[in-house]
């Protein structure tokens, strides 16, 4: 019962890997895009910022219901209140960041060569807080998702710009770290990220549908309708690490980052559309 | 088949009958690694079927499974397919032996599934 598309998926995928080990960021990405895009020929290349709307008609529709009175609204209204909001000597959030409130989320996750790791936009916000003595906010709390749910939204239609500068040797190297994490078999399950979001895009895995890698980064935070809240791209990642019965790591770990690090360069050139809403 | 199971363990209140009741489900255990009964395959379709355990329409499609899932083939006609046993526990216990980038786990090697419950699901798969 071995269909033909399902051994021409088991043959491309560890030569996407080998490719990517030997090239660059640039060559990696075009061999990705190529092989989404081979896989669902009828579908542009801008959908896949939609997730598993791209490909699945029927949740689309759905999807489409729910963005009538979008979820995530709240979110959003409750993040640029916080935005907005005067601190104890008067300062604002935004005064941190020099930029206008839209080209904020583009600007992240990015490599800084002085701390020599990658900085997200949550871990931005965070330091932030810092340097205006207030304490930080925990990684899962609703004020730090509801700003980042205001910030994607001000960034809608933007497109995802993620750098990786050849003078900076440490920014190539947190690529490849996050590279190696999306591709390395983990947990009692033992699956790679890429096992079911590359190599079974599409399938089921029981009633759920495998959404694309491409695309994964642009659309978050997302309303879960299923947790009737919004959550971070690293509580995703926690979600499917978690799944394969593997060793957890926390939200914002150097590992999550670096992992973010790697699949927003790989979706180059989307839009960003976040919030997002999810079942 | 549910019938003669009640009539098994309802007596079991009668320690005399305990005892031989003990007796009869070891010589059942003993049984299930060499003859496949009834019980045996009944208790190989729970360990199939189960999320924490088998959890096998997770990817694959199985006669009374419902919203089966479609990355593994559906698993039919086993006996045709894999007509040495060895060769289906294996599949199972680790699939990363026939192909090294298998996305099925390897349920042994990884410790989700005892032998002894892989060959009850072969037991339930030879049936299908
Ligand atoms: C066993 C299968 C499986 C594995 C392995 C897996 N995921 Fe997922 N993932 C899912 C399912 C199912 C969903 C929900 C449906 C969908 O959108 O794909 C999901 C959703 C996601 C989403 C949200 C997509 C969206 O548009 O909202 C992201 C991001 C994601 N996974 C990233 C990862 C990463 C990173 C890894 C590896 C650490 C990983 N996944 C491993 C099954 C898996
Ligand atoms: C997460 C996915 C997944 C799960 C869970 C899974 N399998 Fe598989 N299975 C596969 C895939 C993919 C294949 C295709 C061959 C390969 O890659 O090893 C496969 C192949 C098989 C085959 C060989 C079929 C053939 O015609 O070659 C058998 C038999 C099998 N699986 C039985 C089981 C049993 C029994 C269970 C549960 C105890 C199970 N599988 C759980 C993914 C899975």
């Amino acid at each position: 019962m071995k269909n033909s598309a399902a051994m021409l998926l088991l043959s491309l995928v560890p030569m996407l890997t080998q490719q990517a080990a030997v090239a660059g960021p640039e060559d990696d990405r075009e061999a990705f895009v190529e092989y989404f895009q081979s896989r669902f020929p009828d579908v542009a290349f801008a959908e896949f910022a939609n997730g598993i709307y791209a490909i699945d008609e029927d949740a689309r529709g759905q999807w489409l219901d729910i963005e009538e009175f979008p979820p995530y609204e709240f979110a959003v209204e409750q993040g640029e209140t916080l935005w907005q909001e005067a601190l104890p000597d008067g300062a604002r959030l935004a005064d941190c960041f020099g930029q206008s409130t839209g080209d904020i989320r583009p600007a992240y996750p990015r490599f800084d060569a002085g701390r020599g790791e990658v900085v997200t936009l949550a871990v931005a916000i965070n330091d932030c807080r810092q340097t205006q003595k207030l304490p930080v906010w925990p990684y899962d709390s609703e004020e730090l998702i509801s700003i980042t749910a205001y910030l994607a939204y001000a960034a809608r239609g933007k497109p995802v710009v993620t750098q990786i500068h050849a003078d900076e040797p440490g920014a190539l190297a947190a690529y490849e770290e996050g590279k190696r994490f999306y591709y390395s078999k983990r947990g009692q399950l033992n699956f790679a990220c890429s096992d079911c979001h590359v190599t079974s895009v599409g399938l089921h895995v029981r009633a759920d549908r495998l959404s694309p890698s491409l695309g994964h980064t642009t659309h978050f935070p997302v309303y879960r309708s299923k947790l009737g809240t919004v959550i971070s791209l690293h509580q995703r990642f926690s979600g499917c690490v978690r799944d394969v019965r593997a060793k957890p790591f926390a939200l914002q770990s150097e590992e999550f980052r670096n992992l973010e690090y790697f699949l927003s360069y790989m979706s180059n050139g989307l839009e960003f559309n976040g919030p997002g809403a999810r079942k | 088949m549910h019938g003669k199971n009640l009539k098994f363990f309802m007596p079991l209140c009668d320690f005399r009958r305990l005892a031989a009741g003990i007796a009869a489900m070891s010589v059942l255990a003993l049984a299930a690694a060499h003859a496949t009964t009834d019980d045996g395959i009944a208790a190989g379709k729970s360990l199939a079927m189960e999320r924490s355990k088998g959890n096998c329409l997770a990817c694959h499609s199985i006669e009374d499974g419902e919203l089966p899932g479609t990355i593994g083939p559906p698993l039919v006609a086993m006996k045709l397919r894999f007509p040495e046993r060895a060769a289906l526990k294996q599949q199972i216990c680790d699939a990363t032996v026939r192909n090294v980038d298998s996305r099925m786990p390897p349920f042994c090697r990884h410790g989700i599934l005892t032998e002894d419950e892989v060959e009850l699901i072969v037991d339930y798969l030879y049936t299908l």
